[in-house]
């Protein structure tokens, strides 16, 4: 199959094949299946798998209460987990040390996002004419959160709007000015699968006095991500786009902010002290960290961090910059077919979408599944962004690092028999 | 699950060239049906007979193909049919995609055209875009004898 693609020889040889997918259990079994939906969630790596499953038969006790031994061991799994995390990200202290504190556990990016959405606006004093900013890309996960805090707060929701898929110096200046009180834009699109350039983001929104959060869930599974060069004050993201178990996310945010934050969430564990009228918090993190944690999926998402790094993060960003220049280059190929974002292969991180000509996004995905190829179909959790293109949805195939060529050629080779069944071909 | 198992030609052909899509000019009663999360919007339009029958039934809108295929063949299946034996179909059409009713014979015969969308049963995703039709004329033939029995009562 000859798909057009300006991808070398050398490069096409470095993605036909995929030495990755063994790791992957589901993959490994199911040879027919081109998975290529891991901005929805990725598939996980036996590792992540054993850890889980090693954690509830070796060390299962409840973290932080317990006085015995195992107990003591699953504590000490979530800190290292927590310095696994904060390591990674390079949220590491003037001594070098990884941060680890400021690393809050939650159940996903969204519940991140919505602690924060819960928790700045004391800290901000958002109130009437104050602004919050947010892109026109977001995830649902950053827009609904700030548009309750703004009807709750009475401070409007600005949106930042693209030229050519890009956030503008232009823009930026235009709509973060001094009535902006927070920031919140994603580093990733899920839709366009764009990367913005989040440091003069941050930098326009501290000049102004406003703090700039910053939605990773689409930028630290594929990209090699530190908080100090982002320049952010918070980072949100998900363990499970990225191999890690599903219902464990992450938020990063500056040490002095975390501490200037009321609670989210109150309850068990994150108290100091509790008398009939009042409590005592914890320090961060255990502050923002209410009932039994996940300590498990903390286990096993550190498990994760060690497998990305076998692999090394440069391998998953390099080898996924290829299957995403070859896929938007297919997609392109193909004339009956619409990528919906940067034609530049080079400019999408995981994800592209796309329009099949005349024919509804849920009969494509249908088609596909039918010959083992998953892709998503709809308007993927970004409705502002659909409406804002023009779409009311669109087909989205995305890539990680376990994915190879074929499974690339199998989704373009099921568009070309959509195409046939929608024209009369079949 | 076969590809054309679903979208054969049969089916392709409602999407293509549907026989129903048009603006009905004089109906009898009409009513709006939509799916927001995929964007399917549906206008249907009933014409009843003297005798009380549905005479004529259009739809016009835009949707997925299974949502506008399952339009086509509704409004065939529904000429000559009484609102209480529609609205009868339309629960079995969804008890067919459901999984609830799967008694090959019984689907052919009562549905006939539209018993082709019973694979729809294995695509929980696909239920709403097949039902679309079905929920709305129901909705809409159900509003039409809870008025006539208002009326009938006052």
């Amino acid at each position: 199959m000859a798909a057009s693609t300006n991808l070398t020889a050398d490069e096409l040889a470095l993605i036909a094949q995929s030495p990755y997918k063994a790791d992957f259990p589901l993959l490994a079994d199911n040879p027919d299946l081109a998975f290529l939906d891991s901005a929805a969630t990725s598939q996980r790596p036996r590792q992540v798998l054993d850890a889980q499953r090693r954690f509830y038969e070796t060390m299962n006790a409840n973290p932080l209460r317990g006085l015995y031994r195992l107990s003591v061991e699953a504590t000490q799994a979530i800190a290292d987990a927590r310095a696994h995390i904060a390591r990674t990200i390079g949220a590491v202290g003037e001594d070098g040390e990884p941060a680890a504190d400021d690393v809050i556990f939650t159940r996903n990016a969204s519940e991140s996002l919505n602690l924060l959405a819960h928790t700045l606006p004391d800290v901000v004093g958002l109130g009437p004419g104050d602004e919050v900013c947010v892109s026109i890309m977001e995830h649902h996960s950053n827009i609904i959160p700030w548009q309750q805090v703004c009807r709750r707060t009475g401070a409007k929701l600005v949106y930042l709007r693209l030229d050519d898929y890009r956030i503008t110096p232009e823009e930026v200046a235009r709509k973060i000015g001094p009535r902006t009180k927070i920031v919140s834009v994603t580093h990733v699109s899920n839709v366009l699968g764009v990367e913005n350039d989040i440091r003069p983001i941050a930098a326009a929104a501290h000049a102004v006095g406003a703090l700039c959060v910053v939605d990773g869930a689409q930028s630290v599974p594929h990209l090699k991500v530190d908080v100090r060069e982002l320049g952010c004050d918070f980072l949100a993201f998900s363990a499970h786009k990225m191999g890690g178990p599903m219902g464990i996310g992450v938020l990063w945010g500056k040490h002095d902010l975390l501490e200037r934050m009321p609670p989210f969430l109150t309850g068990g564990e994150m108290i100091d002290s509790v008398t009939e009228e009042d409590a005592v918090w914890a320090p961060v993190p255990q502050k923002f960290e209410a009932g039994t944690q996940d300590a498990a999926g903390a286990y096993a998402f550190d498990a994760d961090l060690t497998y990305l790094e076998s692999v090394g993060m440069e391998e998953v960003e390099g080898r996924e910059r290829l299957l995403a220049r070859y896929l938007t280059d297919s997609l392109a190929g193909l004339d009956f077919v619409t990528v919906v974002g940067p034609a530049d292969g080079a400019r999408h991180v995981g994800a592209v979408s796309f329009d099949v000509r005349g024919v509804h996004p849920h009969d494509v995905a249908s088609i596909l599944d039918m010959r083992g190829v998953c892709i998503r179909a709809g308007h993927h959790c970004a409705q502002p962004l659909l409406t804002y293109l023009g779409y009311n949805s669109t087909c989205r195939a995305s890539v990680a690092f376990y994915n190879d060529k074929a499974d690339i050629d199998r989704l373009v080779e099921g568009l070309e028999q959509v195409w046939s069944i929608f024209n009369g071909r079949n | 699950m076969d590809v054309t198992s679903l979208y054969n030609a049969q089916f392709m052909d409602h999407v293509a060239h549907p026989d129903y899509k048009y603006d009905m000019g004089d109906c009898t009663c009409e009513h709006d049906g939509i799916n927001p999360s995929c964007g399917d919007e549906l206008h249907l339009k009933v014409k009843l007979g003297d005798d009380g029958r549905i005479e004529e039934a259009a739809y016009t809108g835009h949707g997925c193909a299974v949502s506008m295929a399952s339009a086509d063949m509704m409004s065939d299946l529904m000429v000559g049919k009484t609102p209480e034996e529609a609205v009868a179909l339309c629960g079995l059409f969804k008890d067919m995609v459901t999984g609830k009713e799967t008694d090959a014979e019984k689907l052919d015969e009562d549905l006939d055209e539209a018993a082709m969308l019973k694979d729809v049963s294995h695509m929980p995703a696909r239920v709403k875009c097949a039902e679309l039709a079905w929920r709305t004329l129901s909705e809409m033939l159900k509003g039409v004898s809870s008025e006539a029995s208002t009326t009938e009562g006052a």
